[in-house]
């Protein structure tokens, strides 16, 4: 059966749904290779209804989904999305991962988390900024990251599904020769009205796939909504309880072999030698790689692979970092901290001038430490080399660069690359990168023709990651007579992420540039100061880092939470009350307040050793605010009783997964807050394994409540923005029970134990 | 060659006697329902029953293994859902569901043992790590799941 072909109108308005006037960046002709990539994943008999929708003669629908499942419930809420508009019960459409192609550019992801958008970042000319766009442009990234996953397909999806809707109506009315408005879609039938007459979706898909795809067909208004905004069961979640999900690190292929490697343990050392030899006859062994950083064995199992790159015998060129230290890099903080150096993300009245005049000056130094991601699921990629292709299964939440680097290393014409994503078992950031694939193409190189899975140790995991970056913060605050915020001065030191990531995509783009997320949470805070000076002292360091379940905001949280508390103190004000006196120009953030101080029974005291604190922040387009009940005794064991979450994120597509989103980053942010860091001694990290680099785990996880307030906002993302409020909440916390203030994550830095 | 009983069937297998029953499991009968986390016993993804006994399978050498009943994900249910796995379906359990294989065997051997699940005891028994925060789930599940099998 032939396909249909797309033409060049029809692309425009297909490119023109993912936003941003991609279709045509791309210069989009009948060929163009969005058409191809969608036809490859057509099958006879099917039929291209548009980018993103395939409807077969039986009437099974499947959709291609651009995001990575990861956890976040996306399969489902998309499926929603496109089951709302197109007509049909959820349990009707089947995901399947998006062939790569520009048309599913994440556009949503690039705005937010480049610094081309230049969204608060104050008055510098951004040629190095507009270097990224271009890079950013030429990569058309086609990411899961940044809570954009639901924001970035909200109006295509819904689009997609009420444009195959119309397209099915018409093709129902020209059979019939009645007018398409006398014809009715639901439940994947089309009905004409005053005769009774039904043609089922599959009965009609060869007829509608000839018709020009229609322009600008209105969406269904809110409360005509029968799927969307009620909790659906997640798709995925029946094979995640039979052990029949297949993640990236199951992937079983025909004669495939298994690596391992030993990786130099000093960031940016590199292989001095090796005696491959030595292990050559071990059972198993197929062959020894020897690479840049490290060295690989590949066996006939990974335990045998294993076992062998343990025993290789490999000394190291530690290179110049071999004395880089967690402590020197704070010393180096302290000192930018203290120079005139700095990018101002927030400036307006006269903060400096006020601070310098004030009698009583409120100051504070905080710290945050690195931290690891540690996915559950191990780094692992499978690659499976040719002379002139490269296939490869990956986990991974950035299907581009991936290809693009799958091409680089395997050395083969971009055409030849085929990519495929499983399940993840997490991601929070760190499977964006390109580090994995990268390796896993070299070592199979050298097995040609042979599938090689690579997986990484958990101990090369918390060695060889992409630090969330450690950070420190000074503030200079003032008040005025009547108690409310004067003059706010907030200074940070930290790595540039997207400085760090660019470097490692393209080390020619290196420059130093102003990055949002070095300063988000901070330079863009609700509260109402007058006087407010906020800068970025960007401290570039050898040790790399990378996107963290919410990235700036989740040190600037802590650092300017922690801080408001101390200006409430200060004042003698009641915490919730003062962030309200704050924000009272903004209703949606007084709504969170006020819902959090009801649900939370916050008026009412606690006993002795138990206390409440609060933090409020907004990230990634939505606003959460957080109370915390703990108990702490003088053995400073502390127990985190209790969590109250009050989410403002617009429009909720799937509420029950925005709760379990809340659930989830709040225990994430938590187990940062009490035992999360990364330390480096020699110029390598000293933690290794989960027993040094602990985690929340049932029996010290609070309960906790999730309340959905939305205000109407446009749509937020919910897969970061619970992070970020939980450990300034939980100092605070620490503060009201004790009068301790905590400053330098994590707790147990400071002899507590949960 | 090493003689086996997984999930009710015999099968040989030929590796070191020193092979963690996990990387058996995973690359050799292919069940790769269970999980490979941390490979030093603390994270709990690679639980199996050994006659009906919670182990962590990578701290497990295969030749332990040996003359035992070894149970994986795999093989808990006849072809239905047992209690446990639809109470983690019901409470909308898993995220990411790397961990949650692990979970559902822990929880299983702890139901076994304790009909009558209290917070204190799922606390000490369950010390498995989810890294995507489903514990207050899986904590209603476990309730959950020992009402319906009392019911039952
Ligand atoms: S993999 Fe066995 S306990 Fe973590
Ligand atoms: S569901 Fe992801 S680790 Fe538990």
């Amino acid at each position: 059966m032939a396909l249909m072909k797309l033409t060049r109108r029809k692309f425009l308005i297909a490119g023109g749904l993912v936003g941003g006037g991609l279709a045509v960046g791309f210069g989009l002709g009948d060929d163009g290779p969005e058409n191809a990539a969608l036809q490859a994943t057509t099958s006879s008999g099917e039929f291209a209804l548009n980018a993103w929708i395939k409807i077969n003669k039986s009437g099974e629908i499947t959709f291609a989904i651009p995001q990575a499942e990861m956890g976040q419930g996306v399969y489902t809420s998309l499926s929603m999305l496109l089951a709302e508009e197109l007509e049909v019960e959820l349990s009707s459409v089947t995901p399947e991962m998006a062939p790569l192609a520009p048309v599913y550019v994440n556009s949503t992801a690039l705005m937010d988390t480049l610094p081309f958008s230049d969204g608060h970042h104050q008055g510098e000319a951004t040629i190095g900024a507009w270097g990224m766009k271009k890079i950013a442009g030429m990569l058309g990234v086609q990411a899961t990251g940044g809570s954009t996953s639901v924001r970035n397909a909200w109006e295509p999806m819904q689009k997609a599904g009420a444009i195959a809707r119309e397209m099915l109506v018409s093709a129902a009315a020209e059979e019939w020769n009645v007018s398409s408005s006398e014809c009715v879609a639901s439940k994947g039938t089309v009905t004409h009205k005053s005769s009774g007459k039904t043609a089922s979706y599959g009965e009609l898909v060869e007829a509608a796939s000839a018709l020009e795809i229609p322009d600008d067909i209105p969406l269904k208004p809110a409360n005509a909504r029968k799927i969307i905004g009620k909790s659906q069961p997640r798709i995925d979640i029946p094979e995640k309880v039979d052990g029949s999900a297949v993640y990236g690190v199951d992937i079983d292929l025909p004669n495939m072999a298994h690596a391992a490697v030993k990786l130099c343990p000093v960031f940016g050392g590199t292989v001095a030698s090796w005696d491959d030899k030595a292990i050559l006859n071990m059972p198993g062994v197929i062959k020894a790689v020897r690479f840049d950083t490290g060295v690989a064995v590949i066996a006939d199992s990974f335990w045998r692979a294993k076992k062998a790159v343990e025993a290789l015998p490999v000394t190291f060129d530690e290179g110049p970092n071999a004395a880089l230290s967690s402590e020197a890099i704070f010393a180096e903080f302290e000192q930018q901290l203290a120079s005139d150096e700095g990018r101002s993300y927030a400036d307006r009245g006269e903060a400096l001038e006020k601070i310098s005049q004030a009698d009583t000056v409120i100051s504070a130094t905080y710290k945050v430490p690195f931290l690891a991601h540690a996915c559950m699921e191990p780094m692992n990629c499978t690659a499976l080399v040719s002379d002139n292709d490269v296939e490869v299964w990956m986990p991974n939440q950035a299907q581009t660069l991936i290809a693009w680097f799958a091409e680089k290393a395997a050395d083969v014409p971009a055409e030849n690359v085929k990519l495929h994503t499983p399940y993840l078992g997490g991601g929070f950031g760190r499977r964006l990168e390109i580090d994995l694939v990268v390796m896993a193409v070299t070592i199979a190189k050298e097995l040609k023709g042979r599938p090689v899975k690579l997986i990484w140790t958990r101990e090369n995991d918390v060695q060889h990651d992409m630090y969330r970056p450690a950070a420190q913060a000074s503030f200079k605050g003032t008040l005025t007579s009547s108690g409310e915020i004067d003059a706010w001065n907030h200074r940070v030191a930290s790595p540039s992420v997207t400085r760090s990531f660019t470097k490692r995509m393209l080390p020619w783009a290196d420059s130093d540039m102003p990055d949002n997320s070095t300063a988000d949470g901070a330079g863009n805070i609700p509260y109402q100061i007058s006087n407010m000076l906020m800068e970025h002292v960007p401290t570039p360091l050898e040790i790399p880092v990378g996107y963290w379940r919410s990235v700036g905001h989740s040190y600037n949280a802590f650092f300017t939470e922690g801080f408001m508390d101390e200006m409430a103190w200060a004042a003698k004000k009641d915490p919730l009350e003062f962030r309200l006196d704050h924000v009272s120009e903004h209703t949606d953030f007084t709504a969170v307040l006020q819902k959090l101080k009801e649900v939370s029974d916050w008026s009412t005291p606690l006993p002795e050793g138990r206390g409440r604190g609060i933090a409020l922040h907004e990230s990634f387009k939505s606003i959460v605010g957080q109370v915390v009940e703990i108990s702490v005794n003088k053995d400073k064991e502390i127990s985190i009783d209790k969590v109250f979450c009050v989410i403002d994120c617009g429009t909720v597509v799937n509420p029950d997964t925005v709760k379990a989103q809340m659930e989830s980053g709040i225990i994430f942010g938590l187990s940062a807050a009490l035992f999360g860091e990364i330390t480096i001694e020699k110029g390598r990290v000293v933690q290794e394994n989960f027993p040094d680099y602990d985690m929340v785990r049932l029996n010290n996880c609070p309960e906790i409540e999730v309340h959905l307030a939305p205000s109407g906002r446009p749509l937020g993302g919910v897969g970061e923005p619970s992070t970020p409020p939980i450990a300034p909440a939980v100092v605070n916390a620490i503060f009201a029970a004790t009068k301790t203030r905590i400053r330098e994550l994590p707790l147990s830095k400071h002899g507590y134990t949960a | 060659m090493l003689s086996l009983t997984i999930n009710g069937k015999k099968t040989t297998v030929d590796v070191e006697e020193d092979t963690p029953l996990l990387w058996v499991l995973r690359d050799t009968v292919k069940l790769t329902g269970t999980k490979f986390g941390c490979g030093v016993a603390a994270c709990g993804a690679c639980t199996v029953h050994i006659n009906g006994e919670p182990v962590r399978s990578c701290s497990v050498p295969i030749s332990d293994a040996v003359g035992t009943k070894i149970t994986t994900i795999e093989g808990i249910s006849d072809g239905n859902l047992t209690a446990v796995q639809e109470a983690w379906i019901d409470e909308q359990v898993p995220q990411c569901g790397y961990c949650q294989s692990g979970m559902i065997m822990a929880a299983t051997a702890y139901l076994k043992e304790n009909p009558t699940p209290t917070d204190e005891g799922i606390d000490e028994a369950i010390t498995n790590i989810c890294r995507c925060g489903s514990y207050p789930r899986i904590r209603k599940a476990i309730h959950r799941a020992a009402k319906q099998m009392a019911e039952a």
